[in-house]
């Protein structure tokens, strides 16, 4: 694994990437197989899919019927990759997930695609906030954020071979270049891509971004902030999360997600037990989704880099 | 299919009521008219037309049965003890701490259970979903699929169904317990269904319509199914939820229903009866 971040974005679509990731998955797996609600056009899989009806099935306007069907495909032996916007991935199947998948130890992978804010102009119907605390509480879990294409990669061809259910909650537009290409992110862990002494900023996602960015405006004001990606936010990396707090003595956490349930509660949750420190967070608070661009909508529910920074200030404030 | 077979499936599905009764019995109450309403497809699908082996509950190859509506089993579980997939007497563990019959169907706790459902409705997915991957492991097996009539309400039914056809899963048989009655009353009075039969013709299948209760008939509607095609099959089943005690078959509430020692004597003793006269 390599850092190359620059404060540029990657010229590859997040959604030619998965268009491309998945068909070379199933390409090199024959146990593996695809199921999409009707949205193949949306990640770039169609015309695999017309290629090869068998390998790449497209179930129609039917999440939950997709899910079931993918557990259904698990007992007869296969690895399944759903997908849908994550909505409907998220809520609108959950209980089939949930009980046809996770309880009956049927695994699956789960792709829910336009996370949070990134759904802007489809409204708020479209835009999860929640998906990432619903699917945290299914039992033996994954829980996956890519804060980049190559991490989006590196974790998709980890998750299929996993146990249990594991949810990947991917953007489908450009990201900032994060790591080098070909670079591996081990699920389970998270990744320092800044070292700092003041203030760590945990973050997932396009959020993570947005902390590289708070960090170096922070740094320009004599504060130094490390950043971490926690783009395995479950299971969640809690050594590296519980030595990053110790060391900084303050945390800030960044999502595109509720403040309830995501992961600010998981790092508050490592932290309460292991080491309690100054937190806050910038997520959003408690409210639904609503229309709009996404610059437009990370200022309107405070998402941007600098109500990170404005959080890093006055969480220093209270060591 | 000869008379001497015919008895010995009804025979086979007297014992299945008799294990049914066993079960629920021992924790003094349970899901006693679902489970009794499907005992002659049991017998017939376990004794003639499912190819299993009971040394090998997990053996890839073997015919699969979904009960989708798993609240019915205790009826599953009576028909695997008598097939010796388990101990008969673990029939009264049901539903006791660390057992391995919960009341709904479990796929990782029992064996010879091939899908955990509960939920009502997700059953019908997951059996496309292992139709569809049997046939594209290239396996000659075949799914049976049970629903519930109460059960129908459940859109997932309806979008599985719609699945089945596109996919032209002809090694899949959906069988409809038809027993007019879910949990709260009278089907009918509760959300109408209309006509299974046009319902399931419509939505692609090819269906017929038999008495439920008649392992002849059931026999010889599944002897069809084996054909393949490009349809998957429907077998409307006419059933009387309850079927095979009659005081049970008259109580209107019949859903859940307690079973006390001297129900329990007098329902077996009934049944016990009508075993004797079958093999006499």
């Amino acid at each position: 694994m390599k850092i190359v971040y620059n404060g540029e974005m990657d010229e590859r679509l997040c959604k030619t990437v998965l268009g491309e990731t998945i068909p070379a998955i199933l390409e090199s797996d024959p146990d593996t197989i695809y199921l999409d609600a009707d949205l193949m056009s949306c990640i770039g899989t169609l015309k695999y899919g017309a290629k090869h009806p068998d390998r790449a099935i497209d179930c129609g306007i039917a999440e939950a019927n997709m899910a079931g069907v993918a557990a259904g495909l698990a007992m007869a032996g296969f690895k399944p990759i759903i997908h849908s916007f994550g909505i409907f991935a998220s809520r609108r199947c959950f209980d089939q997930v949930f009980l046809s998948g996770g309880y009956a130890k049927n695994d699956i992978t789960v792709l829910g695609s336009d996370p949070g804010v990134t759904a802007a102009l489809n409204g708020g119907t479209h835009m999860p906030f929640e998906d990432v605390a619903l699917y945290r509480v299914v039992p033996g879990s994954t829980v996956l954020e890519p804060s980049d294409p190559t991490c989006l990669i590196s974790l998709l061809k980890q998750a299929v071979d996993r146990p249990g259910i594991k949810y990947l909650r991917v953007g489908r537009k450009s990201m900032a270049r994060i790591y080098a290409d070909g670079s591996e992110l081990p699920i389970g862990k998270a990744t320092v891509l800044r070292d700092g002494t003041d203030v760590t900023l945990f973050a997932a996602g396009i959020m993570v971004h947005e902390a590289l960015q708070a960090a170096a405006s922070l740094e320009k004001q004599g504060i130094s902030a490390a950043v971490v990606d926690c783009y395995s936010i479950k299971p969640l990396d809690a050594e590296t999360v519980t030595a990053m707090a110790r060391k900084t003595g303050t945390v800030v956490v960044a999502e595109n997600a509720n403040r309830h349930g995501g992961l600010y509660s998981a790092v508050l949750e490592v932290l309460a037990e292991s080491c309690p420190v100054p937190a806050a967070n910038v997520s959003v608070e408690d409210e639904f989704g609503e229309v709009g661009s996404q610059s437009y909508l990370q200022q309107r529910f405070g998402l941007t880099a600098a109500h990170i920074e404005e959080q890093a200030k006055a969480v220093i404030g209270r060591k | 299919m000869d008379q001497k077979e015919v008895k010995a499936l009804k025979a086979f599905a007297v014992r299945i009521r008799l294990a049914t009764l066993e079960a629920i019995h021992s924790l003094g109450s349970g899901h006693l008219g679902g489970a009794l309403s499907i005992a002659d497809v049991m017998a017939v699908l376990y004794g003639r037309e499912m190819n299993i082996r009971v040394e090998d509950p997990t053996w890839p190859e073997r015919d699969k049965l979904v009960c989708s509506k798993g609240h019915a089993g205790p009826g599953v579980y009576g028909t695997l003890a008598v097939k010796g997939y388990f101990p008969y007497e673990e029939l009264k563990t049901l539903n006791k701490g660390g057992t391995r019959l919960p009341s709904h169907c479990d796929r990782n706790k029992t064996p010879g259970i091939d899908a955990t459902t509960g939920s009502l409705g997700q059953g019908t997915s997951q059996a496309c979903g292992l139709a569809l991957g049997d046939r594209l492991k290239g396996r000659k097996n075949r799914v049976f699929l049970i629903v519930g009539d109460g059960e129908m309400d459940e859109g997932q039914c309806w979008e599985a169904f719609s699945f089945a056809a596109a996919h032209k899963l002809s090694n899949l048989v959906v069988l409809i317990d038809w027993n007019k009655k879910q949990l709260d009353g009278v089907c009918d009075e509760i959300l109408p269904m209309g006509s299974f039969v046009e319902k399931m013709t419509v939505f692609g299948f090819d269906t017929v319509q038999v008495k439920g209760n008649d392992v002849a008939a059931i026999a010889e509607a599944l002897e069809r199914t084996r054909q393949g095609g490009d349809k998957p099959y429907a077998i409307v089943l006419d059933t009387v939820k309850g079927a095979g005690i009659e005081e049970v078959e008259n109580t209107l509430m019949n859903h859940s229903m307690p079973v006390n020692d001297e129900k329990f004597e007098k329902w077996t003793g009934e049944l016990k009866a009508e075993l004797a006269a079958l093999e006499g």
